[in-house]
């Protein structure tokens, strides 16, 4: 058919202009900052421009891991995104499976919709919202718990040992409800008849629930999980910066390698160990994403992400 | 009809007792900023924040509305950046979705494998920042809350391509082209008209993100008239003094010593929450969608 050649050959050019603005902006947002990745290697003086800056080779490295700063943002980031995936997988299937549970699905999309509204609002609301409960002065744990319990009052923004109960509990709040959501939806695609010929069978709720429930979800619970997983070495921003207001004296407990970057490159203005943490960041998350996936694919093919 | 067993109906029983109690947890941190937005702010210093106030008061809200116009900025900001940004985002989304979602593109994998990369490694936070803010010059305007980041994600842009490409027959394409109508006729005479559904849904997110956005600001912005409210909402939370000594409230006088401080705070976070609870009910259908496509891969 040469006339459908034409049209092919045709259409090239006028298909990559309209491709053009989204290309420009991923090149620009994207790909530069991948090329900027050699500012770990350098020490940067901006008189001389990033170009004309000395090359350092590891130093950068070998100082940011020398302190004890690249330890504990380790730490915090993969401890909080373990418990964050646990804890949070349960939360999300314990509330999905007692949605399924709810006759009607009126009653169902209320719930829903309640249970979705903390994911929705940012960062700092949550901020203002945990400064309500949790204040030295009038915050309502301190006057309307432990006050009336004739316990001692807490200077929550000042006791690191509080905060990894308190960042879990955050997380959970905000993020339980969003991700029964999913579960709830996979539950719903079950047959029903399975269920029906376990009743028939004697089996209890209960029963049903675990021989029939949990084993249908197994394979998008790990699949979440995993994927869960090759993110691990990110974190939100949000929740260990804004949520402990910044606070000083929590960095031991609330330190994770993206408010590390912040703090470094834009506080202490140090552009080396930032880029340093910034890279070594970008390349353990791209492994494990690999990783991750490698391992999600074995698992059944259809589930990989690529 | 199925008949339910007594142990079903107790545990029917069951998970609307627990489901109210979850669902209730997830609102009353909302209710407690709400009440303490009204509660005098004596009480509040002397018995702190608490869901049964002795004495109320709109002391707050009257503060917040006389000092209207840096509140009105913050806001006129927020809606600014969350329109531009969300139309610009599905525009430029759209348009790089269509030539990847058409079989007949000779460069399609490339332009997939292009966009997907971005989804496996980052550049990170610093060359981009000294990129955006050091040789785009874009510290201290608008666009600083536009464009870094939150523009357009290869995510939303491969969901984009797959609704095209399965969800509008190729037959109107082809029969398009017959009749001589460009690549920009095709897709926005066929197209866009044809993807409204999945863009409410990417639109819905998108929007989310820039009216939720403070990161931005926080890395760009130095000058507080271009804050959004969420920024505003920083500020005012680490220091109430910037309310006192902001021009607006100098009209105010001799009462700015008695600003009901830690109400008009909450206050605050009322009217950052609100335009969300607004329009809740009428986005929790896309939502729920958005939810459950993000949860598979695209």
């Amino acid at each position: 058919m040469p006339l459908k050649r034409r049209t092919k050959a045709g259409n090239t050019l006028p298909l990559l202009l309209v491709a053009a603005p989204g290309l420009l902006y991923l090149l620009i947002n994207n790909y530069i900052p991948m090329l900027g990745i050699f500012i770990a290697f350098k020490d940067i003086n901006f008189v001389k421009g990033i170009f004309g800056s000395d090359w350092v080779g590891f130093d950068n490295f070998k100082f940011l891991f020398k302190t004890t700063d690249a330890f504990i943002m380790t730490r915090n980031t993969l401890l909080y995104n373990l418990a964050f995936i646990v804890i949070g997988t349960v939360c999300s299937l314990f509330i999905a499976i007692l949605m399924s549970e709810l006759l009607g699905k009126t009653y169902a999309k209320l719930f829903q919709s309640g249970l979705v509204l903390p994911n929705l609002i940012s960062m700092v609301i949550v901020s203002y919202l945990v400064f309500a409960f949790l204040n030295a002065d009038s915050g309502f744990v301190n006057h309307s718990i432990l006050r009336p319990l004739g316990l001692t009052e807490l200077n929550w923004y000042s006791e690191p040992k509080y905060w990894p109960f308190i960042l879990v509990i955050v997380e959970l709040w905000k993020s339980a409800g969003f991700g029964s959501i999913v579960y709830f939806a996979f539950i719903a695609g079950i047959d029903k008849s399975i269920y029906e010929a376990a009743k028939i069978d004697g089996a209890g709720k209960l029963k049903q629930i675990f021989g029939i429930t949990l084993p249908m979800l197994t394979p998008t619970i790990i699949l979440l999980g995993l994927l869960a997983v090759g993110r691990i070495f990110n974190s939100d921003f949000g929740l260990f910066y804004q949520v402990p207001m910044n606070s000083g004296a929590l960095y031991s407990t609330t330190q994770t390698i993206d408010t590390y970057v912040y703090r470094a490159l834009i506080q202490l203005n140090d552009v080396g160990m930032s880029a340093a943490a910034g890279l070594y960041q970008s390349v353990v998350g791209f492994i494990l994403v690999i990783v991750a996936n490698a391992i999600v694919r074995k698992v059944n093919a259809d589930n990989a992400l690529f | 009809m199925i008949i339910q067993t007594a142990g079903e109906r107790a545990f029917r029983t069951f998970s609307a007792a627990v489901m109210s109690l979850v669902t209730l947890t997830a609102f009353l941190p909302f209710i407690l900023i709400l009440v303490s937005s009204f509660t005098d702010e004596k009480i509040l210093v002397s018995k702190g924040f608490g869901f049964f106030p002795e004495k109320l008061s709109v002391d707050a809200y009257i503060y917040m509305f006389g000092n209207i116009t840096t509140f009105a900025r913050a806001y006129g900001v927020s809606i600014f950046v969350t329109c531009v940004g969300t139309a610009l985002s599905l525009l430029i989304t759209t348009m790089l979705a269509y030539p990847m979602s058409r079989g007949d593109f000779k460069y399609r994998n490339v332009l997939a494998f292009a966009v997907f990369f971005t989804m496996l490694f980052r550049g990170g936070v610093v060359p981009s920042y000294i990129m955006w803010s050091k040789y785009f010059s874009i510290k201290d305007t608008l666009s600083a809350l536009i464009f870094p980041n939150y523009l357009m994600n290869g995510f939303n842009v491969l969901l984009v391509r797959n609704y095209f490409k399965h969800s509008v027959p190729f037959d109107l394409v082809e029969s398009a082209q017959l009749d001589g109508a460009s690549e920009i006729k095709i897709y926005y005479k066929i197209m866009l008209p044809l993807s409204i559904p999945v863009m409410a849904t990417i639109g819905l997110f998108t929007a989310l993100m820039y009216w939720n956005d403070w990161i931005n600001a926080l890395y760009y912005i130095s000058k507080p008239q271009y804050y959004g409210i969420q920024n505003l909402l920083i500020r005012l939370m680490n220091n109430i003094q910037y309310l006192k000594s902001s021009e607006a409230s100098s009209m105010l006088g001799s009462n700015v010593m008695e600003l009901p401080s830690n109400a008009v705070r909450m206050a605050m976070a009322v009217a950052g929450v609100l335009p969300i609870v607004i329009v809740l009910p009428f986005l929790q259908k896309y939502l729920t969608k958005g939810v459950v496509i993000g949860a598979v891969k695209g």
